[in-house]
């Protein structure tokens, strides 16, 4: 059977590093790129003796997500150790939440090209970050870093709902967007701290019996998921079409190689021995603690979207771009309040703001001119002060410097001219001196009214009001 | 009389008196240490000059008219369990050895703002696993009462430098009678909170869901001075209990007139030495002299504790020492090659035989396939045994019991035949399940001459009653007169 006689099934499990002060159970900072084992404490440095104690921003962070992802927030929720040892888990078990995990049961929609679908959620548990061993340091040593030790995670895991790699990068990209809205997640891959394992199956198409599982880890960018997933299912496709068994491991993808490589496979499992964590008593959680939390949830980026085109009447393409990031549809929807005409505020957006920042190579919260100023300066565009292309100046200078529009026309001498008088001037010179083209405009060459436009603007530098430009010149070309 | 013999309160009252000076009895203390510890050895570590500044602050505290607490000046010991920031804690273990905390634990630092000088680290079972103190990693501690003897275990160190008077007082822990149990053998009082009662933080964890720190005293009025000063909510340890400390003296003396005891007929099974029975049926009949109604009462799933008791432990035990693993402090294989060389080189050598078995056990009870038969299972039984002692306590106000089946045994007598040094816990067992207080208050000696303890066992939180209880018997027959030969 070819590829296409399968169908890939797959779920994916997210860590995602929350953006707490402090640490899940001490009081230690979690800054990241610390000095080496600057951020360590007798607690997260696993000393005897010590105990943790549970950050309660933590519990507030997972309600968050958990209503976010429309779950069900578990009244009593149970800590566990997880026991395995390694150099860079101090106390030799990591606590997590095992049998009762704070959230369950939520659901997220993704669009794919055959529309929306529902993914649903399984759960949703609180858990400590392990420390990074840095190997290869030199004279045969690895080296041990606790900074990270007891950073708060929330793992985030689907159901096996996911059916090709796009589906699965549009999970984990509608999954970071509602991180980043909540405040909870910075959503950075690269530097781990929105971390991703995919578990995927093959199975004959038609068949509802889901085949032998791998687990896929180090994908640490949408597109390592995306190839580590194709790569893997053709793999196991293989596997069976040689007429082989897909055993179930844990793989590791190369990211130089294109390949993934065996980690451990079910053998080598570890028997984590997992136990109800004796020194932290069952979470328990209110209903007026759950209610408060969901009271005080943002709109989120897929509600925002939709409110976008309906209250803006914006094309769906602006309104996604507009609400990629809270802080700029925040910003836009500061200055709809001062700019009536959303669809053109959009043009200005996505045109010349957007530009203007990946050029800088910053974001919109660093933005220097207010929302005023910049319904200030479409205002003067529309009513001619500037010219549009004059007013494309204007921003990239209030973008640099936070001064006003008038300020800057001012200072550099922008103002659009609509002195009938003055572009009269202009346009009967240019005509004088050029009558061979006034020759080919009146035997129907009607293309060479742009070059008479140009011409005009040219020797106006570019301020004459375009309209009049336009309406003069047809004037005395005698149309 | 000498110094030492005096009770902690009686200390006490002639440092307010102004009529002895802390630095006088923290010297007494060291120099009686360097006399009798030689033939008891309960001190892993002394700390002289930390106990003296103490001490002198104390007394500057003292003059100044201004003491820290009706204790302070007083000086105790600590089992070697309890971390002391800058002094080496070893939890009796050489895994540990050369290992010097940054912190003090909770107790410890109580201890200090009362202005209590410490004497030094006093001598255990390793981590706490043991019933005789031989289990140490360094060597024994021997019973004053009879230094060819056990003192108990695992707080051995505790009771031993209390009953030889070369402290007036030391804290254990106790997660399955490691304070009680010690405290019978050597005539002194021994006092496991409620669970939840004293802090746990900075104390070496041996089962935490059991661990306890208390008490360890001679008499019952000390108890009640020193649980004063530990019993208070700790919010480092998320299972302290956020519960107002009461006076634990100021019902000491009211006696047990009108008062119920339950006596628990699976408490005085067969195998019990006949000597160490007669002196527990001998106070339970002083009781009633003294006005309280002996009630017969049962608790039915005792016979499940000591099972129970060595699944959840050992369990428990199985991940907490998980952390000796040589990166980080203590012990560390040097000559090891690569990771997994460095685990199993620092961790064989650094445990002794029965931290290994308990391991091994805790490591087996929660292994997958074995975990619903093993840990599950015993958890749901320890819901019956704490459900027994809920039940009980609904129609007595507290329960009397032995402590030891026998009296103090010799050493070397059981340390190869763990199975029978398990069963030396049956009785003390059940209120770490349970995670009621308990109190071991002695009540005679056998014709050896050999200590006998009286357990008093009674509902959460009612250390007050407990200690109530055990005055009255001390009142009249104050055994804690009666100074261990040494």
């Amino acid at each position: 059977m070819p590829v296409s006689d399968f169908q890939p099934v797959i779920g994916l499990e997210v860590h995602a590093q929350l953006l707490t002060q402090s640490k899940i159970f001490c009081g230690c900072s979690t800054a990241f790129g610390a000095e080496p084992n600057r951020n360590t404490c007798p607690v997260c440095l696993g000393m005897p003796g010590v105990l943790p104690v549970l950050n309660e921003r933590v519990v507030d962070f997972a309600i968050r997500t958990g209503l976010a992802l429309e779950c069900r927030v578990n009244a009593k929720s149970v800590w566990s150790r997880k026991n395995y040892f390694y150099p860079d888990l101090p106390k030799g078990y990591q606590i997590t939440q095992y049998d009762l995990p704070i959230c369950e049961h939520g659901k997220l929609l993704i669009d794919t090209p055959q529309g929306e679908k529902l993914i649903r959620v399984r759960r949703i548990h609180m858990e400590e970050d392990a420390g990074k061993s840095v190997h290869d340091a030199g004279g045969g040593q690895s080296l041990v870093d606790l900074n990270r030790a007891g950073v708060p995670l929330l793992e985030i895991v689907s159901e096996p709902d996911l059916r090709d790699a796009d589906e699965a990068v549009e999970y984990l990209k509608a999954l970071r967007d509602v991180l980043v809205y909540l405040g909870v997640n910075d959503g950075n891959l690269d530097e781990g701290s929105f971390r991703c394992d995919a578990n995927v199956s093959v199975m004959p198409k038609g068949s509802s019996t889901y085949g032998q599982r791998c687990e896929l880890k180090n994908l640490n960018s949408f597109r390592f998921v995306k190839q580590a997933i194709e790569y893997e299912i053709s793999r196991q496709v293989d596997v069976i079409e040689s007429g082989g068994k897909v055993d179930q491991e844990t793989r590791l993808w190369d990211v130089n190689k294109g390949v993934s490589r065996s980690m451990r496979s079910k053998e080598d499992a570890h028997d984590y021995r997992y136990f109800p964590e004796p020194d932290l008593p069952p979470l328990h959680v209110t209903t007026e603690v759950i209610e408060a939390v969901g009271h005080a949830l943002p709109e989120l980026p897929r509600a925002k979207l939709q409110r976008f085109v309906s209250q803006y009447g914006l094309p769906a393409y602006d309104a996604r771009i507009l609400t990629a990031e809270r802080p700029l549809a925040d910003f836009f929807e500061a200055c709809a309040l001062r700019y009536p005409d959303a669809k053109k505020l959009s043009n200005w957006f996505l045109g010349e703001l957007l530009r203007l920042l990946k050029e800088e190579g910053s974001t919109v919260s660093s933005v220097r001119f207010t929302p005023a100023q910049l319904a200030e300066l479409l205002g003067a565009v529309d009513q001619g002060t500037v010219s549009a292309n004059a007013g494309k100046d204007v921003l990239a200078e209030m973008f640099l410097t936070g001064r006003s529009a008038p300020d800057i026309i001012a200072e550099k001498g922008l103002a659009q001219v609509s002195d009938t008088g003055a572009i009269e001037a202009v346009v009967d010179d240019i005509l004088a001196k050029n009558a061979g083209e006034i020759e080919k405009y009146r035997a129907g060459k009607k293309q060479v009214f742009g070059f008479f436009v140009g011409q005009v603007m040219r020797a106006m530098k570019g301020k004459g009001n375009p309209a009049l430009v336009n309406e003069l010149l047809k004037k005395k070309l005698g149309d | 009389m000498q110094l030492t013999d005096l009770t902690m309160l009686e200390l006490a009252e002639k440092l307010a008196a102004g009529q002895v000076s802390s630095v006088e009895a923290t010297r007494a203390c060291l120099e009686r240490i360097q006399r009798v510890d030689p033939k008891i050895r309960a001190f892993l570590r002394v700390d002289e000059a930390g106990a003296l500044a103490a001490a002198e602050a104390s007394d500057a505290r003292r003059k100044a008219g201004t003491p820290a607490s009706p204790l302070d000046g007083v000086p105790v010991g600590l089992k070697d369990l309890f971390l002391t920031e800058g002094l080496e804690t070893t939890a009796g273990s050489r895994v540990l050895e050369g290992f010097v905390p940054p912190l003090d634990a909770t107790v410890v630092r109580l201890l200090r703002e009362a202005g209590l000088p410490l004497l030094g680290k006093l001598n255990l079972d390793e981590f706490a696993m043991g019933s005789s103190n031989e289990s140490s990693a360094y060597f024994p501690t021997h019973n004053p009462w009879d230094v060819t003897r056990t003192p108990g275990g695992s707080s051995g160190g505790s009771a031993a430098a209390v009953a030889a008077r070369e402290v007036f007082g030391a804290l254990g822990t106790d997660t399955g009678g490691s304070i009680r149990q010690p405290a019978a053998f050597t005539n002194t009082v021994g006092l496991k909170p409620t669970y939840g009662r004293v802090s746990r933080y900075g104390v070496i964890a041996y089962a935490s869901s059991l661990d306890q720190p208390g008490p360890m005293t001679r008499t019952v009025a000390d108890a009640a001075a020193l649980l004063q000063i530990l019993a208070q909510h700790d919010p480092k340890d998320s299972t302290s209990a956020p519960v107002k400390t009461p006076d634990y003296s100021a019902a000491l003396e009211q006696g047990v007139r009108g008062l119920k005891l339950g006596v628990p007929r699976e408490y005085f099974a067969q195998g019990m030495e006949e000597e160490v029975e007669a002196s527990v049926r001998a106070a339970l009949r002083e009781y009633e002299r003294l006005g309280a109604t002996l009630v017969d009462v049962s608790l039915p799933h005792t016979q499940y504790a000591l099972a129970t008791y060595y699944l959840i432990a050992p369990a428990e035990a199985s991940s907490n020492l998980a952390r000796y693993d040589g990166v980080r402090y203590g012990l560390r294989a040097k000559d090891a090659r690569g990771l997994k060389e460095l685990y199993s080189l620092t961790r064989e050598r650094g445990f002794g035989p029965e931290v290994k078995r308990r391991i091994m056990l805790g490591t087996y009870a929660l292994s997958a396939g074995y975990y619903d038969a093993y840990y599950l299972r015993a958890q749901k039984v320890r819901t019956l045994i704490r459900e027994d002692f809920t039940r009980v306590f609904q129609d007595v106000d507290a329960l009397v019991a032995p402590i030891s089946p026998v009296a103090p045994f010799k050493l070397g007598e059981k340390v190869d035949d763990p199975l029978s040094m398990y069963l030396m816990d049956v009785y003390t067992l059940p209120c770490n399940l349970a995670g009621v207080p308990g109190l071991s208050v002695p009540c005679g000696f056998t014709k050896a001459g050999l200590p006998v303890g009286l357990q008093i066992l009674g509902r959460a939180f009612d250390e007050a009653l407990l200690l109530r209880i055990a005055r009255a018997f001390e009142r009249e027959h104050d055994f804690f007169r009666r100074l261990a030969p040494i």
